[in-house]
């Protein structure tokens, strides 16, 4: 199939997870929207083009890792995991509800396919570090993939783990970056600024690539190259829009961690389900 | 009983604004939750004293270190489980053992996090801060003694952990209230021989409730409320034991190391007696709605009053 249409096929799969995402954050009336909706292309080309996983089988042993070390985020790793089969899609609404294997921040072990506990930013990147390490001394060929909030880069323990990936050549480790500018409080570049994210990554010796995260052949293609690089661990800086995909909530702190309510579910389920791809 | 929520981080949000004339050194620093801690109060009102140190929370305590050090009071203000646990290494060294007047804002305190489950709900900080010298704690029942705790803590001369939290809870003090470092506030002087509950935070309204179901069954209980949980009151804990008995202690945190483990610390050396500890038993938190998780571990007025019938009743929790 041409790169052109498997995107356009990527690109409708982006749509339902950015449904679930939505849906799921306003059945739990509680839960973070805008970031997820940021990685939603980046994590469905992953879990529907990249990784080297099997739903019957989440725990084989060559499997490809994923990482979101941007926890907070697991509204789209729990959308493309239940799409991917790896539990029931009617699942996807218990998220943030007591006794549900869908908590608030991913826990390892609680639900198939979710490698490592995240919540705490800066966490999951130095356990790929590891992953990865690992699957270098077991001269196996799986890869780790993580995903990153541009905010978290702000922990010391990223840089910590950058460091550590490019001492033992961790070319199986591909970071990538959601780069939407926004974090909590506000802009990154009004509270902490990041100045160059490829510069600082290529500064600590790892092979920079960047894309746009919503375009999706240029996610193939990126992604595509990342896996040709050997010697250095990857990093993949994309340029993404905070809420991208629900016009009100693009680029605006306060969908960081907010629920929409009925109107507002109703009119981006609307704009998902309707809107250009 | 004056029964109006507010959330506890709001009133700290308010105090910081309303004590800035008071304190022209004070200053605030924010991991990035500032929109959270209800600092962003304090950003919008003074925003040459605030400075917006990113998600770096360790970073934070040692620069906060570094203008204490040159007279400067800063409250750095970030989730509690953050602080406790993350920025440790720098509030170890860089504050408690130099002693400088760092104020720390534990926001989110206990289980309320917003169903953020595990990583976010902050259990563990009581022990944490307890086991370093020299460092008080504050634990305020409501709006009223967050206010007032406030202005204390910035007060002090050394490090402070002021411990706030998420939700709602219902105001318990009159405006004229005063919090004495230190010192546990007598809610309900219940009689003796009878049983005594000791809380902390937010537990306490929930004590009192429980006090006033028992009363209702002719049993009249102590209840102690402890803002400070560090020092503790030694005095009121051996009279509590001495004069009830018996002793309940309520807190929003794990039970090893926080309210109830420094009560039977002190009871073990100097009144020993029978004391059920109310907290999470030694789990990790889940996500879910706060008042259900509470419940289940007996956290409601409830399951106090049933904790201290039982207790009253001259039988333990498991009824041995």
């Amino acid at each position: 199939m041409k790169l052109e249409e498997r995107a356009r096929e990527l690109e409708a799969k982006a749509r339902e997870l950015r449904f679930h995402i939505v849906d799921m954050v306003h059945a739990a009336q509680s839960g973070h929207c805008g970031g997820s909706l940021s990685a939603a292309d980046i994590v469905t080309a992953l879990y529907f083009e990249f990784l080297n996983i099997d739903p019957a089988n989440p725990d084989k042993g060559d499997r490809d890792r994923f990482v979101l070390s941007k926890g907070h985020a697991c509204p789209v790793q729990y959308a493309a995991l239940a799409l991917r089969g790896f539990f029931p899609v009617a699942e996807l609404r218990s998220l943030r509800a007591m006794h549900s294997r869908l908590q608030g921040h991913p826990v390892q072990g609680k639900l198939p396919g979710i490698e490592v506990t995240t919540g705490s930013l800066g966490v999951g990147i130095c356990e790929a570090v590891g992953l990865a390490l690992e699957a270098r001394l077991r001269k196996a060929s799986w890869r780790v993939w993580a995903v990153l909030g541009d905010g978290e880069l702000g922990e010391g323990a990223v840089w910590e783990a950058a460091q550590a990936a490019t001492k033992f050549g961790l070319d199986n480790l591909i970071a990538v970056v959601d780069n939407n500018g926004l974090q909590n409080d506000g802009y990154c570049r009004d509270i902490l600024p990041l100045r160059s994210i490829p510069d600082k990554f290529r500064a600590f010796g790892w092979a920079v690539l960047e894309m746009d995260g919503h375009d999706m052949e240029d996610i193939l293609r990126t992604f595509g190259k990342a896996l040709l690089i050997t010697g250095s661990p990857v990093c993949v800086v994309a340029k993404t829009v905070k809420g991208k995909g629900v016009s009100f909530m693009e680029d605006k702190r306060d969908w960081h961690g907010k629920a929409p309510n009925a109107e507002q579910y109703a009119q981006a389920v609307a704009e998902i389900k309707g809107g250009p791809a | 009983m004056i029964d109006e929520m507010v959330a506890p981080r709001l009133a700290f949000g308010k105090a910081l604004v309303e004590f800035a004339p008071l304190f022209p050194e004070m200053v605030v620093l924010d991991p990035d939750v500032c929109t959270s801690t209800q600092t962003s109060l304090f950003r919008a009102a003074y925003p040459h004293r605030f400075y917006e140190m990113g998600i770096a929370e360790a970073n934070a305590i040692g620069v906060a270190a570094g203008l204490a050090s040159c007279g400067y009071i800063p409250w750095v203000s970030a989730f509690a489980v953050f602080l406790a646990t993350r920025a440790l290494d720098q509030i170890r060294v860089s504050v408690a053992h130099t002693g400088l007047p760092v104020k720390l804002n534990g926001s989110y305190g206990g289980l309320p996090s917003g169903r953020g489950g595990a990583t976010h709900s902050s259990i563990e900080d009581l022990a944490v801060m307890r086991a370093l010298p020299g460092m008080t704690i504050l634990t305020p029942a409501d709006s009223v003694e967050t206010r007032a705790m406030t202005e204390l803590a910035t007060r002090l001369p050394g490090p402070v952990y002021l411990r706030t939290v998420r939700c709602e809870v219902p105001t318990i003090f009159d405006a004229a209230y005063r919090p004495v470092l230190g010192k546990a506030t007598v809610l309900r002087k219940g009689s003796s021989g009878d049983v005594a509950i000791l809380s902390e935070g937010m537990m306490s309204a929930r004590a009192v409730a429980a006090a006033d179901l028992l009363a209702a069954e002719g049993l009249k209980v102590r209840v102690l409320h402890f803002g400070t949980v560090k020092p503790l009151d030694g005095e009121a804990v051996a009279a509590a034991a001495r004069e009830c008995g018996r002793i309940v202690t309520v807190e929003n945190h794990s039970v090893i190391g926080g309210l109830g483990a420094a009560v039977c610390e002190l009871l073990a050396e100097e009144a020993p007696c029978r004391v059920v500890r109310l907290g999470f038993p030694d789990v990790f938190m889940e996500s879910g709605d706060d008042g259900l998780i509470f419940s289940r571990y007996g956290l409601d007025a409830c399951g106090i009053a049933a904790a201290a019938r039982r207790l009253a009743a001259g039988r333990g929790p498991t009824g041995a």
